[in-house]
């Protein structure tokens, strides 16, 4: 009974302790698909839907989980393994599993104007063969680049045509030429560039602005170089009724010396005096109906006064200038100089 | 100091003809010698040109008058006439106002002229044209605007104003210190 006893004891104790260390070996119905070089284990086995219903479902998933981690582990422990710096470090196969990328794919780069253009004509691009036939040199030279076919750089002479200028340099001409198509490509490249990143590009006109309403100053000199960029530089656009010429344009104010051709002088003033003369009308109606309105009150006048013909010396209505001054302030003739009278 | 620019001269031109007339020629073609409008600290000043070359000597800070100012241009490019050009407006005004001796001091305070001050006034003055004062004894005073043509003056009440005041000699003392 006691040997017995101890025996059970024992059979007790050790399966506790096995229960505690749980054994390195695992049963699986289905062996597990390894792939070590992602340390990745995939368990085909159906799950124990009965058990996990059961049991505690996180202590079931726990379990499971360590099971297949064990296994991971001693499939580990297969492979060869060294010791380095006292670790014991196990050399991982290449991946076989392909894994999906981590960040999305790229973007296919935005179409250049270019590129936008052809194909909105249709045009394709057309394969050319890498050598040319060189007739200088008679032999096959690359197209384009160093040591290349038909080289018009390396020219000692060139025809200057019948049109141009002949005092002019054709190879600083052509020198030129080509830097200038050089920085517009450039332009051009920095321009698709700015267009994919939807960013605005610098041109005429408006300049690019923070903000979305552009100021009054702002639009105003938006318009200004619309208006000047005619191919006659603006000279023939049309101005609306009160618009004001444009202000600070760039253009410095000139002046006359001060001490100058005084004759010219003149002549200008006189000059500026005929044309606001000629500006004038002809019949001023506010004059005329003054006019009228004065000759009817001295028609009437003279027809009350016909009797009293003493009063009328004075009234001499002939200009406006002379110094008789025979206008008065009042209608009343005999009122003046009355006043006069008792002044003096 | 500098000639006028045309759109100068045009705007002086514009402004004194509403006193003179075409009188200006008068003043432009001279026979007595040569005589030219210079522009100085946004001042007119019409100038013989004797005195415009002896000016030439003074530095443009030290310079402070020459000639005969005639005006100034305000900063929105309008002119004003002064005080100091009636020496050459008087003589050949087109229209002229007389003030009753008793009215001759208020407008020398810088008043208008009233209906009960005017003397007399040149036949045919329309509204708003301008004028020249003269006390009764021919002395020019100064110069304003015809706030009434001369049929309305006839026929308006004593109180209203005929002339409005723009400039007169009493600001020969009033504005001392800013009239060149």
């Amino acid at each position: 009974m006691a040997a017995c006893s101890i025996e059970d004891v024992l059979a007790k104790a050790e399966k506790d302790e096995a229960e505690k260390l749980k054994s390195i070996t695992v049963h699986k119905e289905l062996d597990l698909e390894f792939d070590l070089g992602n340390l990745f284990a995939f368990d085909k086995n159906p799950p124990d839907t009965r058990e996990f219903r059961q049991k505690n479902k996180e202590d079931f998933l726990c379990s499971l989980a360590r099971d297949n981690t064990q296994l991971l582990i001693n499939e580990i422990w297969k492979l060869p393994t060294e010791r380095v710096d006292e670790v014991i470090v196990a050399k991982l196969p290449e991946p076989t599993t392909r894994l999906p990328r981590e960040k999305p794919a790229p973007k296919p780069r935005p179409p250049t104007k270019w590129e936008e253009f052809a194909k909105l004509k249709g045009i394709q691009k057309k394969k050319k063969t890498n050598l040319v036939w060189d007739d200088v040199h008679k032999e096959w030279r690359r197209r384009w680049g160093y040591k290349r076919a038909n080289d018009d750089t390396k020219e000692w002479l060139i025809e200057v045509p019948e049109s141009v200028d002949p005092n002019e340099d054709q190879f600083a001409k052509r020198i030129k030429a080509k830097k200038e198509r050089v920085a517009k490509n450039e332009l051009n490249r920095l321009r698709n560039i700015a267009r994919a990143q939807k960013i605005k590009v610098p041109g005429v006109g408006l300049a690019p602005t923070p903000t979305d309403q552009p100021s009054k100053s702002e639009l105003g000199k938006a318009v200004q170089v619309a208006k000047v960029s005619t191919a006659s530089v603006g000279k023939f656009q049309d101005r609306l009724p009160k618009e004001k010429a444009p202000k600070n344009t760039g253009k410095k104010r000139k002046f006359q010396p001060l001490i100058g051709d005084f004759s010219t002088e003149k002549q200008k003033q006189l000059d500026i005096l005929k044309v606001m003369d000629s500006k004038k009308p002809r019949l001023d109606i506010t004059k005329a109906v003054n006019k009228q309105m004065r000759e009817e009150d001295m028609e009437s006048g003279s027809k009350r006064k016909k009797g009293s013909g003493k009063k009328r010396r004075k009234g001499n209505f002939s200009g406006k200038k002379g110094k008789g001054f025979g206008s008065t302030a009042k209608s009343g003739k005999n009122r003046k100089p009355r006043m006069k009278q008792g002044k003096r | 100091m500098r000639p006028l620019t045309d759109d100068e001269t045009k705007t002086m031109f514009e402004k004194l003809s509403k006193y003179i007339g075409e009188n200006i020629k008068l003043l432009v073609d001279r026979p007595d010698g040569t005589y030219c409008f210079r522009l100085h600290n946004d001042r007119v000043y019409y100038i013989s040109e004797k005195i415009l070359k002896l000016a030439t000597n003074i530095s443009r800070e030290k310079l402070v008058s020459v000639g005969t100012c005639f005006g100034k241009f305000t900063k929105t490019q309008k002119f004003r006439l002064h005080i100091t050009a009636l020496d050459y407006l008087a003589p050949y005004a087109k229209f002229k106002v007389w003030v009753k001796p008793g009215a001759e001091q208020s407008f020398l305070y810088g008043n208008h002229v009233l209906k009960s001050g005017l003397g007399r006034i040149t036949e045919n003055t329309a509204q708003y044209q301008g004028v020249v004062v003269y006390s009764m004894a021919d002395v020019p005073l100064g110069f304003g605007v015809a706030a009434k043509s001369t049929q309305e003056c006839r026929r308006v009440d004593p109180m209203s104003i005929v002339v409005f005041h723009q400039a007169d000699i009493g600001e020969y003392i009033r504005s001392e210190d800013t009239l060149t």
